[in-house]
């Protein structure tokens, strides 16, 4: 069965007691038993629930993994698997990431005794210097957020292999039906199931998956530990928004390369950030491990203050700090969703506020492109 | 102006202001607060109105062209309460080849409450008015229709029908405004059954109504209050979350479609296979003129009624199911499930075969289906 077919299908057989093709939403805390000595399959919600099984199965098949699971939002995912590790473990985490893993690992972890170093990861020679002995976990984007630098996902995973280090992967930007970390190495992939599997602004949602028996059994033991489930009504929400990933992203993609092209030629854009550029550094690297450019992009006005009246003036994409929805979405990252950076981190990554990150939505094209014309013919 | 897709896709978007909310609030609430006696904030009582469904209605109304949109509990729910626009003594000329739950409606309850009904074939263009009467009020018609995919002349329909004073009721539940919109045409009344292409996903049970003018948008209100076959606020917000990848969904689904009925036809254990994006439909150039697109739904008659089973049980991507338009494909077998309640005379007539099977096209890879009906197919 092909990867667009299995978006339609998998872990959503039908339902055999009633032949529903829809996933039936267990809005269940628990489940009786036959008898005290008899427990069923299912007993506790926050244990296992059968929707969120079928959403944990669907996204394990569709990562080529063994084992999925569900969590409350894409920081309860990542905060999930980073807590594998404990008290005097080295972590190092990508230094171009999502602004709140960035606070997570630099203000909650080290009150648990982690260690953290933050790393270029698209820079191996950097990444083999930080690598200590009690090094245990490496935390990584590609392509970043929101530079959209480009991480070459079997190098690290060999060197982390050498070192008896664990690989976590953010597959937030890509989803699976375009790239499958796993399938190079990387021990775990995260998602901010908000974003392009929902699909559609209006469910939070983190899932993990690793092929690895015995990392599954323990990001299980922690998912029913911590207690940061999915519900089964944003479950359902999720399956039902992964049945369209692939129009969305085949069309927004679509979209957002014409747009990354054209944006180019304009004199208003110094720089376009887009891995589906000709000219993008890391697009190589980039297409031997992903079947496509995504539909993120990145670019930069002369000055803060055109990036500000340029998001302001801009009628359709609506101003906020997601992305991978329908509706297309504009930012200004560094204000918005990598706030909490340090402000040496900001201008160390060249993170200023005349970056504008558009995500692409479903709109057509040519209203897009007028829209910014619009919002660039108009700037002061 | 912007186009559909951009509509579709911003379905409900900047509606909250107070909050900002791109996703449109569910308001799960069945009564809202009087600010003092004798005034309102524009909303009483769910039946009567309610946020979420509000903008359902006028998403559906801008997406039609229309006037005034009305949501109900479902596509049967939307036609009975055209129906109830009606008096005893009111004729109604309905296309021959119609879903038939709408041919049961009418034929059982609509004539126990004194409607007559006319069923005629809609694509001899030229003749149809010959059934006209004193008492014709409307007509109501499906193009394509269900299960033949036939094509109805909607500029001409509107054209004679209006020189006649009857209302012009197209029920677009295939097409969807996406492909067509049938108030550009001069139609008067557009009827959906949302659970299917709007709505998309095979998960919830819904009716839209869009009217041209006014006046028929404050008629149809007052009996969608009367009656209350209202949908709930969760399932109004199903169904705009559908809206926004109804146009993503019917691009693929179509250009799916095609591929299929193209490998279908040259297929030796098929007869014939209906689908107007095919040259050989008869219907092909008027369906390019009216309507952006084929559609995704497809029939085809099989070469003998012993293969039906044996088709339907051996498909295994393809479920076999009643229902269309969602992201799953379908087969249905239009004897025993859509139009059994059409009587097996009138099936004949019409030209619904033992033999036909309806497939609705979903978005699994083209390959997949492909090759499921070839498996299925193999005799």
């Amino acid at each position: 069965m092909g990867r667009g077919t299995k978006l339609i299908h998998s872990g959503n057989e039908v339902d055999p007691a009633t032949g529903a093709v829809s996933t039936p939403i267990y809005q269940s805390v628990i489940f009786a038993q036959k008898d005290v000595d008899s427990p069923g399959r299912w007993e506790y919600t926050r244990s296992g629930n059968p929707t969120r099984a079928a959403l944990e199965a669907t996204i394990a098949e569709l990562e080529g993994g063994q084992y999925g699971f569900a969590f409350a939002s894409g920081m309860a995912a990542i905060s999930a698997s980073l807590l594998l590790f404990s008290a005097g473990d080295h972590v190092l985490v990508s230094r171009d990431v999502y602004g709140g893993t960035f606070r997570l690992a630099q203000r909650l972890l080290p009150r648990y005794g982690f260690e953290i170093d933050f790393v270029d990861t698209t820079d191996l020679d950097q990444v083999k210097r930080l690598i200590m002995p009690h090094t245990r976990a490496l935390f990584l984007e590609t392509p970043s957020n929101p530079l959209m630098k480009i991480t070459d996902f079997r190098a690290i995973a060999t060197l982390a292999r050498e070192h008896g280090i664990i690989t976590l992967t953010d597959n937030t930007f890509m989803t699976p039906y375009l790239q499958r970390p796993l399938e190079t190495g990387i021990d775990i992939v995260i998602h901010s199931a908000t974003k392009y599997l929902g699909g559609h602004s209006d469910c939070l949602a983190g899932l993990v998956v690793t092929d690895n028996r015995d990392l599954g059994k323990q990001i299980g033991f922690l998912q029913n530990c911590l207690g940061a489930v999915l519900g089964p009504h944003d479950c359902w929400l999720i399956l039902r928004g992964i049945k369209t990933l692939k129009v969305r992203l085949e069309q927004q993609q679509r979209t957002a390369e014409l747009l990354a092209k054209w944006l180019q030629t304009r004199p208003e854009i110094t720089k376009v950030y887009y891995p589906g550029l000709p000219d993008h550094a890391g697009r190589d690297i980039h297409f031997s491990q992903a079947d496509g450019a995504g539909a993120m992009l990145s670019f930069r006005l002369q000055d803060d203050e055109q990036a500000r009246q340029f998001a302001n003036r801009l009628r359709l994409p609506v101003i906020g700090s997601s992305l991978g929805a329908v509706e297309s979405i504009v930012s200004i990252p560094a204000i918005m969703s990598h706030a909490s950076l340090t402000e040496e981190m900001r201008q160390e990554l060249n993170l200023n506020r005349s970056l504008v990150r558009l995500s692409v939505g479903l709109e057509d094209f040519e209203d897009l492109q007028s829209d910014i014309i619009h919002a660039l013919e108009g700037l002061g | 102006m912007i186009k559909l897709a951009t509509q579709l896709a911003q379905a409900g978007v900047r509606k909250d202001e107070r909050t900002g909310a791109i996703s449109t609030p569910i308001y799960q609430t069945s009564t809202f607060c009087h600010p003092a006696l004798g005034q309102t904030t524009g909303f009483d009582y769910s039946r009567s109105g309610n946020p979420t469904r509000q903008v359902l209605e006028e998403s559906i109304c801008a997406l039609e062209g229309g006037r005034r949109g009305l949501a109900f509990s479902s596509g049967m729910a939307a036609i009975a309460a055209i129906m109830s626009l009606f008096k005893p003594g009111d004729h109604l000329l309905v296309s021959d080849d119609t879903y038939g739950g709408t041919y049961r409606l009418f034929t059982t309850l609509g004539v126990q409450n004194g409607l007559k009904f006319s069923f005629i074939d809609f694509t001899n263009i030229e003749s149809w008015t010959e059934f006209i009467t004193p008492a014709t009020k409307a007509v109501f018609v499906e193009t394509p229709t269900n299960p033949l995919i036939k094509i109805i002349d909607l500029e001409k329909l509107v054209k004679q029908a209006h020189q006649y004073g009857l209302l012009v009721i197209v029920d677009n539940t295939f097409f969807t405004p996406y492909l067509q919109r049938p108030l550009q045409f001069g139609a008067d009344l557009v009827v959906h059954s949302a659970t299917k292409y709007i709505g998309g996903h095979n998960d919830v049970v819904a009716g839209l109504l869009v009217t041209a003018s006014e006046e028929l948008g404050e008629q149809l209100a007052f009996i969608q209050n009367a009656v209350g076959a209202i949908p709930g606020p969760q399932d109004c917000w199903l169904l705009l979350r559908g809206l926004k990848t109804l146009a993503a969904r019917l691009e693929w689904a179509e250009r799916s479609a095609l591929y299929l009925a193209e490998f279908l036809d040259k297929h030796p254990s098929i007869r014939k296979v209906i689908y107007p994006g095919l040259t050989n439909h008869p219907g092909h150039d008027l369906c390019r003129k009216q309507a952006r697109g084929f559609g995704a739904m497809i029939s085809f008659e099989v070469k003998s009624k012993a293969m039906v089973e044996s088709i339907l049980k051996k498909v295994k991507v393809i479920s076999f199911a009643e229902s269309l338009g969602g992201v799953e494909s379908l087969i249905t077998y239009p004897e025993t499930q859509t139009h059994e309640a059409i009587p097996v005379n009138t099936r004949r007539q019409l030209g619904i075969s033992e033999c036909l099977l309806r497939l609705s096209v979903g978005l699994e890879d083209p390959e997949d289906l492909k090759d499921d009906l070839e498996q299925a197919l193999d005799f």
